[in-house]
């Protein structure tokens, strides 16, 4: 990677055009003067090689999974298939207009039945929507189904959802644009929800419960079956949040756990490209008497074989996004599923497993480990045993371990998070690495905890061979530049 | 042990890696899981398929989709694709990344999301754009959700009755959970008017107003006097706009509105059966602290080289979690960049031309199909590249009449009006054979 310091504004020259459209000298917009603006948008003029070079240019700062070992905690950056691509691009598939007539786009609609079913067979869930476009989404869109059910039933006293202390932060985010009021429920020391602490905060006031399983540090809620039955002894419902469903893939299924509401990420589990923060899908999963809550529009099958699209329905939770979601996505997971098939799939999630197991044990003598148990798909160290403060420098930090990894060509795992352990470094390889990346990547990790233990320093000013060191992310945040301005 | 291609797993492997961790098997390793959670039933998913399986599985799906020349909007327009964009896009350096937290090798990704918010701003008139939302209506949901955020204690937004219906229907959904409420500013002849929003307004409650730049109709919105009305009342006027068209019409701050959303789709971005599109929203400076969703901002590096950070976090939900106002964590990311390297080949005057020869279709279009005595005019208003007309033949018999010659054409609204659109894609000739179709209905 190396350093690259245009702008595509700063390429432009009045002038140059790198379009490509129909000749018409007869066209003008004969639109009344006062609609129209009053000067033409500061918008570049290039030409296309400029463009080209341009954004060849920016792709070479990026680190992605196709260039190198991704650990990122809870983001499950497995191999992104070539084929799924391709699948994608069909024209059969991307020149279909979201408002065409049903009979018009009946390989669409069954793409999304199909897809419905596999994922209920994935999960032990009845019925999907793919109709939100990023977990967020789905868990927005699952709390909504979570409502409408206990409104439709005139419980309208179920105003809490409880969220334990390690979730991700985007679990009591959506919680609250749903209108519900967040309670949380701590961990214990051995990093599980306490049934204890639980008990007192189940009542006639509670939603339901959102709970990752394996949660955050990467461990199994082995008391799930009790929760499920307290949670629903009170009246209320079970959402799991799938970012971390990957350990259950083809061993696990949350519908089996007594979860009635789940989300998932087709761009962690199943393998499509997450693209730099997006588009991504997530799905919502529900119990068989919850469907008449999902979101419309929904796909169903007729009896006469064909697929038909439910626009709109007296209970539904209602519509949630544009039209039916990222269908470019999920076809893409589709085409994944299709490769793993019933044979592959049970060794995915078991494969995720082993590998972070295997990095786990392999780190422990350098790295704090404060839970020792069996962990599933991800795992949290906290910090460095030795940080080098015995030398009378200031002492490694994580942040300073994540940042020396960019120099031997791996990407962070996620730290900071979960927010239980101070130096938290979150570490999830995937079924997809090889036992050759996962031993480079011990290795390096070791030299990193010896250069801590002996000169603490190379960590701080790391990373040395990045295509810039560390930003001044004050000086951003205090004088906001958040867009181009011509200097000239 | 598998001869799967995305599993590099050998035999050999598998054991050295458990013989390191203490474990006899795989399964050894679900040690934690209750054995009555382990699935131990078939998966009912279809055998693994090859390559080439899934290949010739995905053609037999897609023969069974029509591929029609499109002549319908709402919301989803059918502009080109210039060649260069997903070319680009295809880089997998863009497509395989995360979300860019590592910002020293995420340097790509963090300086075109800064070019893509300078490029809404450009579009828009406005000074401070987000890294993208999911899609338009989502981004007008969020954008109700703003004004109720600024405006503290009034609980209300209202709605132009001329928005898009997908619009105004998430709009709903996300006000029904939040607790908002909505009201709606009737329509005059297709319009949205002064007069109508004054006496909307005249509720005390009203923390914002969503009004289109080009309206369900296809109506290009006359929005003078709007802004002043709306800011008296100490409310967030939004404008709900296409990006396409906003290179030519008068921009969101021109307007005097203080925040714009929209859908970045009709910038190029493929009809894909709906998705993914991508989001856009943009405020004016005074809102920088309440606008959801990520920032990327400019500064210098340890050796005082420019470059680029997500900035201004403090706002989002990993720091602020149940006190956010979004819970929007992954947006749209890569077809920000689709937006971006679409602008870039366009530039000010390859916009202009799209729009000209979208308008030129549009109103040739417009006229032809009155002469067959098929339609009648609906409004008398000033539209760009949609307009309705009411149908006097039967619209079932007519949709399939279109179909059947390859044409998606004449949606119906649900005024009951037929609804048409022409992009700089459709030639004069699928015009003319569209208007030889209508004839014979």
């Amino acid at each position: 990677m190396r350093y690259y310091d245009r702008l595509i504004f700063e390429l432009s020259k009045p002038g140059r055009c790198a379009y490509s459209l129909p000749c018409c000298e007869k066209a003008v917009l004969a639109l009344p003067e006062n609609l129209l603006r009053a000067q033409a948008p500061a918008l570049p003029e290039v030409s296309e090689v400029d463009v080209v070079r341009h954004y060849t240019n920016l792709s070479q700062m990026n680190f992605g999974v196709d260039t190198g070992f991704y650990p990122l905690g809870s983001c499950t950056m497995k191999y992104n298939p070539k084929i799924n691509e391709e699948i994608a691009a069909m024209p059969a598939f991307q020149t279909l207009h979201p408002l065409q007539d049903e009979s018009t786009v009946q390989g669409a609609l069954e793409v999304y039945y199909n897809m419905e079913k596999s994922l209920a067979a994935i999960t032990g869930m009845k019925y999907f929507t793919f109709n939100p476009c990023a977990g967020a989404h789905g868990e927005l869109t699952g709390l909504m189904i979570m409502r409408s059910y206990h409104i439709s039933r005139g419980d309208l006293a179920r105003t809490k959802v409880i969220v334990p202390d390690s979730a991700h932060g985007t679990n009591p985010a959506s919680a609250a644009v749903c209108g519900l009021e967040i309670v949380e429920v701590k961990s214990n020391a051995a990093g599980l929800v306490d049934v204890e602490d639980l008990k007192p905060l189940l009542g006639p006031d509670v939603a339901g419960i959102m709970m990752t399983n394996p949660n955050t540090l990467g461990l199994f809620e082995r008391e799930i079956a009790k929760i499920a039955s307290l949670v629903h002894e009170c009246g209320g419902l079970l959402y799991y949040d799938g970012a971390n469903m990957n350990p259950l893939l083809g061993a696990v299924r949350p519908g089996d756990m007594g979860f009635d509401i789940m989300h998932l990420n087709l761009h962690k589990t199943f393998s499509t490209p997450h693209g730099g923060g997006g588009p991504g899908s997530g799905p919502v999963g529900v119990a068989e008497r919850l469907l008449e809550y999902l979101p419309t529009p929904h796909v169903v099958k007729l009896e006469d074989g064909s697929f038909h699209i439910v626009k709109s329905a007296e209970n539904s939770s209602g519509q949630v996004s544009g039209f039916m979601g990222n269908f470019g996505v999920i076809l893409r997971a589709y085409a994944y599923i299709l490769m793993l098939g019933r044979q592959n799939i049970r060794l995915a999630g078991r494969y995720a497993t082993l590998a972070a197991n295997y990095i786990k044990e392999s780190l422990k003598d350098a790295y704090k480990l404060p839970i020792p148990t069996v962990c599933k798909h991800e795992f949290v160290f906290d910090g460095l045993i030795d940080d080098g403060s015995s030398t009378g420098k200031l002492g490694a930090t994580t942040l300073d371990v994540a940042k020396r990894l960019l120099d031997f060509g791996f990407h962070a795992p996620t730290i900071y998070f979960p927010l239980l352990f101070h130096q938290a470094l979150m570490i999830e390889p995937t079924e997809t690495e090889s036992k050759e990346t996962l031993d480079e990547f011990i290795d390096v990790m070791h030299k990193i905890a010896a250069e801590a233990a002996q000169d603490p320093d190379i960590l701080h000013s790391a990373p040395h061979n990045a295509p810039i060191s560390r930003p001044d992310e004050t000086a951003a945040a205090r004088n906001p530049i958040l867009k181009f301005q011509d200097e000239a | 042990m598998s001869t799967f291609s995305y599993f590099p797993h050998t035999e050999d492997d598998v054991r050295a890696m458990l013989q390191r961790i203490g474990a006899g098997s795989l399964d050894d390793l679900y040690c934690d899981v209750p054995a009555d959670f382990i699935y131990k039933g078939e998966y009912d998913l279809p055998d693994a398929m090859s390559e080439q399986q899934v290949r010739d599985f995905f053609r037999k799906l897609a023969g069974r989709n029509l591929s029609l020349k499109v002549f319908a909007g709402q919301g989803a327009y059918d502009h080109y694709t210039p060649s260069v964009v997903p070319y680009i896009l295809s880089r997998s350096e863009f497509l395989t990344a995360y979300t860019p937290y590592q910002c020293e090798i995420s340097q790509g990704t963090l300086r075109y999301i800064f070019e893509y918010q300078s490029m809404v701003c450009a579009l828009t008139g406005l000074d401070v754009s987000n890294a993208s939302m999911y899609d338009g209506p989502t981004a007008a949901a969020e954008a109700m959700r703003m004004a109720v955020a600024c405006a503290r204690k009034k609980n209300t937004v209202l709605l132009s009755a001329t928005l898009l219906p997908n619009v105004i229907s998430v709009v709903e959904t996300y006000a029904k959970y939040y607790g908002t409420r909505i009201a709606f500013i009737p329509e005059k002849d297709g319009k949205t008017t002064l007069e109508a929003l004054e006496a909307a307004l005249a509720d005390e409650d009203i923390a914002g107003v969503i009004v289109p730049g080009i309206n369900r109709y296809g109506i290009v919105e006359d929005l003078e006097g709007f802004a002043e009305a709306v800011h008296a009342h100490k409310a967030l006027l939004v404008e709900y706009i296409d990006p396409s068209a906003a290179a030519v019409l008068k921009t969101a701050a021109e307007w005097g509105a203080d925040v714009a959303v929209g859908d970045g789709q009709s910038l190029g971005i493929p009809l894909c059966y709906g998705g993914p599109y991508v989001g856009f929203m943009a405020c004016r400076k005074d809102y920088m602290r309440k606008l959801p969703g990520r920032i990327v901002g400019e500064t210098r590096d340890a050796e005082g080289r420019r470059c680029f950070v997500l900035t201004l976090q403090a706002r989002e939900q990993h720091i602020r979690r149940e006190k956010a106002t979004s819970n929007i964590c992954s947006n749209e990311s890569l077809m920000a960049l689709f937006v971006t390297v679409y602008l870039s080949l366009m530039g000010p005057k390859g916009m202009k031309k799209v729009n000209e020869l979208s308008y030129a279709g549009a109103h040739y279009l417009h006229d032809a199909l009155l002469t067959t005595g098929k339609f009648e005019k609906v409004f008398d208003a000033p539209f760009l590249k949609e307009f309705v007309l009411k149908p006097l033949v039967d619209v079932k018999a007519l949709q399939q009449k279109l179909y059947e010659r390859g044409f998606f054409a004449a949606l119906q609204t649900e005024e009951g009006y037929v609804s048409f659109c022409v992009t700089e894609k459709r030639t004069r000739e699928e015009m003319d054979a569209l208007i030889e179709a209508v004839k014979e209905v």
